[in-house]
C-alpha cells in the first residue's frame, strides 16, 4: 500500500477537469457549476445521497448523457487539457479512452472471449493473434485467466456475478482506455465479491485513472485517494479522502460522513 | 359464508387446469383427425407424382414446389423489409407521430382479413403491373400479409434488448450500427426467428391470398413467373369441390406435417445456436 502511494502524482497533476458544468435533463438542473479536478493513476470517489447527480456527472466524462432525449449541458471538460465537449470530438475515440463499468454486471450475451473482443473488434482488430493476446492480458489484468482460461468459449452469463464484473472490467481493458469509470461498481455484488472487486481497483489505479461513484463511504474511505462530496447537483468539496473524512472544511460534508442523513 | 383460501387456490387450478386440457385436447384432436384419415394415403408415389384428372389421382409434387416457392419467396421478402423497419422504429428514431403512426398500421394491416389483400395482390401486381396469376404475384402478395408479423414481434425482440448492452456498446466507442448488428439485433435474434418461423407457418397454410394471385394451375412451375397451386389451396380445391376426400385428407397430413417439422427445426436451430450463444 505505501509503495503504490509513494508513486501517486504530484496534487498538481490533472487529468480530468471539469469546468462550470452544468446539466438539465428537461427543466430539471441535474448539475450546477460543477468544477472538479481528477488526478491520473488515482481513485477518486464521487459521494452523496441518491439523485445527488454523482451518476450524472460520471456520465459526462464520456459523454454518454447525450443519448438520453431532452439533456441540456454547458460548460467544459477537459480530457488532458483539451475539452470533450468542443465540436469536432471524436466520440468513439474519447470512449475508448473513458471507459465505464456499470452498477449491474452486464457481460453481452457472447461468449467469454467475445466479450473480451467486442471493443478491438469494433475497432478494427482482426489479426488473430493480437485477438487471442488480447484476450489473455485483459483477463490477467482482472485476475481471470487462470479461472477461465480453459472455458474462454463459455457464455459470460453462466458466470458468478462477481467475476461477471471483473470481465465486464476486462473488456474495458481490452480497448486500451486511460480513465475508468466505475458507477456503484459493487452494489449488485455480496461483501466477499466486493472486496475482492476494491482489491482489483486498487491493482488497476496504478495504470488507470479511476473514478468510482459509490454511496457506500465506507468503500470510498477504502480505496480512494481523493474524494468529492456532492449534494443536489452541486459539489460540495473535493479533497484528499482522509480530508473528506475527518477534517472536511464544509458542514454538510460532515454531517454527510458523520451519518447524519444520506 | 367466506370460502376458504385454500379451497379457492384448489378449485382455481383445476378450472384453469381443465381450460389448458380442453385447448390442447381441441388441438390434439384435430390433428389426430386429420392425419388418421389422411397418412394411410400417404406415400412416397403421392410426394413425387403429378396429379391426374384434376387430383382425383396422382400425387402433389407441382403443389409441393409451389408452396416451397410461394413461401420461400414471401419470407425472403418480407424478413429484410420487417426487420429493418423494426430496427429503424427502435434504434434510429425518437418516438413520435410518425413512429405511432407506423405502429398503427402494422396493426391494422395485421387484422385485415387475407382475402382482401388477395383482392389487392389480384388488382396491383396481377393486373396493374402485368404480372399475371404467378408464383411471384403471390409471394408479394403473401410477403405484405406477414410484414406486420414480422415488423412487431421483432420490435419486441428488439425493445427487451437491456439497456445495459447499449450503454456499453456505445461505453466502448461503437458506432450506432456496429450496436444494432453487434448487440441488439444478436442478443434479439432468439425473438426475431420466432416471427420469422410463425410467418414461415402463416405463408405456407395462406389459401384465399395465393388463390387470387398464385392462381390454381396443376402443372409444374417452371419458372416464379407462372401459376402455380399450393397445397392449402390444392387441399381447399380437392374438398370444395368433391374431387376426392382422400387426397384432400393426405394433403392436409403433407401441410401438417410440414408446418411441424419446420417449427421443430426451427426451434432446434435456435437452442443450437443461440441458446449458446
Amino acid at each position: 500500500m505505501t509503495a503504490i502511494q509513494k508513486t501517486r502524482p504530484a496534487r498538481a497533476e490533472v487529468k480530468i477537469r471539469s469546468e462550470k458544468l452544468n446539466l438539465w435533463y428537461g427543466s430539471f438542473q441535474a448539475l450546477k457549476d460543477v468544477s472538479i479536478s481528477i488526478r491520473p493513476r488515482c481513485i477518486t470517489a464521487i459521494i452523496g445521497p441518491s439523485g445527488c447527480g454523482k451518476s450524472t456527472l460520471l456520465r459526462c466524462f464520456n459523454r454518454l448523457n447525450e443519448r438520453i432525449g431532452g439533456v441540456r449541458i454547458e460548460g467544459e471538460i477537459h480530457l488532458d487539457g483539451r475539452n470533450i465537449y468542443e465540436s469536432g470530438m471524436d466520440l468513439m475515440q474519447l470512449r475508448k479512452r473513458v471507459g465505464m463499468v456499470f452498477q449491474r454486471p452486464n457481460p453481452f450475451p457472447l461468449s467469454v472471449s467475445d466479450n473480451v473482443l467486442y471493443g478491438p473488434r469494433v475497432h478494427g482488430i482482426t489479426d488473430r493473434a493480437l485477438l487471442e493476446q488480447l484476450v489473455e492480458s485483459s483477463l490477467k489484468a482482472t485476475d481471470l485467466w487462470e479461472g477461465l482460461k480453459d472455458q474462454l468459449h463459455r457464455s459470460a452469463l453462466e458466470l458468478p456475478a462477481e467475476q461477471q464484473q471483473r470481465l465486464c472490467v476486462s473488456r474495458l481493458v481490452a480497448v486500451e482506455p486511460e480513465v475508468l469509470l466505475m458507477d456503484e461498481p459493487c452494489s449488485a455484488l455480496d461483501p466477499i465479491a466486493t472486496e475482492r472487486i476494491e482489491e482489483l481497483m486498487q491493482e488497476l489505479a496504478s495504470r488507470y485513472t479511476i473514478i468510482i461513484v459509490t454511496h457506500n463511504m465506507q468503500q470510498a474511505a477504502r480505496v480512494s485517494q481523493d474524494a468529492g462530496f456532492m449534494l443536489l447537483g452541486q459539489l460540495v468539496e473535493a479533497g484528499p479522502t482522509p480530508t473528506i473524512f475527518t477534517n472536511p472544511s464544509d458542514q454538510r460534508t460532515e454531517d454527510y460522513v458523520t451519518g447524519r442523513y444520506g | 359464508m367466506r370460502i376458504a383460501p385454500s379451497i379457492t387456490q384448489r378449485i382455481a387450478v383445476s378450472i384453469m387446469w381443465t381450460l389448458a386440457a380442453v385447448a390442447m385436447g381441441v388441438l390434439a384432436f384435430i390433428i389426430t383427425y386429420i392425419l388418421w384419415h389422411g397418412l394411410p394415403h400417404l406415400s412416397w408415389a403421392f410426394l413425387t407424382e403429378s396429379p391426374k384428372s384434376m387430383g382425383r389421382e396422382g400425387g402433389v409434387f407441382p403443389m409441393i414446389v409451389g408452396t416451397l416457392w410461394v413461401t420461400m419467396l414471401a419470407v425472403v421478402i418480407a424478413a429484410p423489409v420487417g426487420v429493418a423497419t423494426a430496427i429503424y422504429l427502435t434504434e434510429y428514431t425518437h418516438e413520435g407521430k410518425m413512429t405511432a403512426a407506423i405502429r398503427f398500421g402494422a396493426d391494422c394491416l395485421a387484422g385485415i382479413p387475407s382475402i382482401i389483400f388477395g383482392l389487392f395482390g389480384f388488382v396491383f401486381f396481377v393486373i396493374t403491373l402485368g404480372m399475371g396469376l404467378s408464383v411471384i404475384s403471390g409471394a408479394l402478395t403473401v410477403a405484405l400479409m406477414v410484414l406486420p408479423t414480422i415488423i412487431r414481434t421483432s420490435e419486441e425482440a428488439i425493445r427487451a434488448v437491456p439497456r445495459a448492452y447499449r450503454d456499453v456498446a456505445y461505453g466502448l466507442g461503437s458506432t450506432r450500427w456496429q450496436m444494432v448488428t453487434r448487440v441488439v439485433v444478436r442478443s434479439a435474434l432468439p425473438g426475431i426467428a420466432t416471427g420469422v418461423v410463425l410467418s414461415v407457418g402463416r405463408s405456407i397454410s395462406e389459401t384465399a391470398a395465393v388463390m387470387l394471385t398464385a392462381g390454381s394451375a396443376l402443372g409444374l412451375p417452371q419458372s416464379i413467373f407462372q401459376s402455380s397451386r399450393t397445397l392449402s389451396l390444392h387441399f381447399y380445391i380437392l374438398s370444395r369441390e368433391g374431387i376426392s376426400m382422400t387426397n384432400a385428407y393426405a394433403t392436409a397430413s403433407v401441410l401438417i406435417i410440414a408446418i411441424m417439422a419446420i417449427n421443430l427445426s426451427a426451434y432446434w436451430l435456435m437452442r443450437r445456436f443461440v441458446g449458446k450463444a
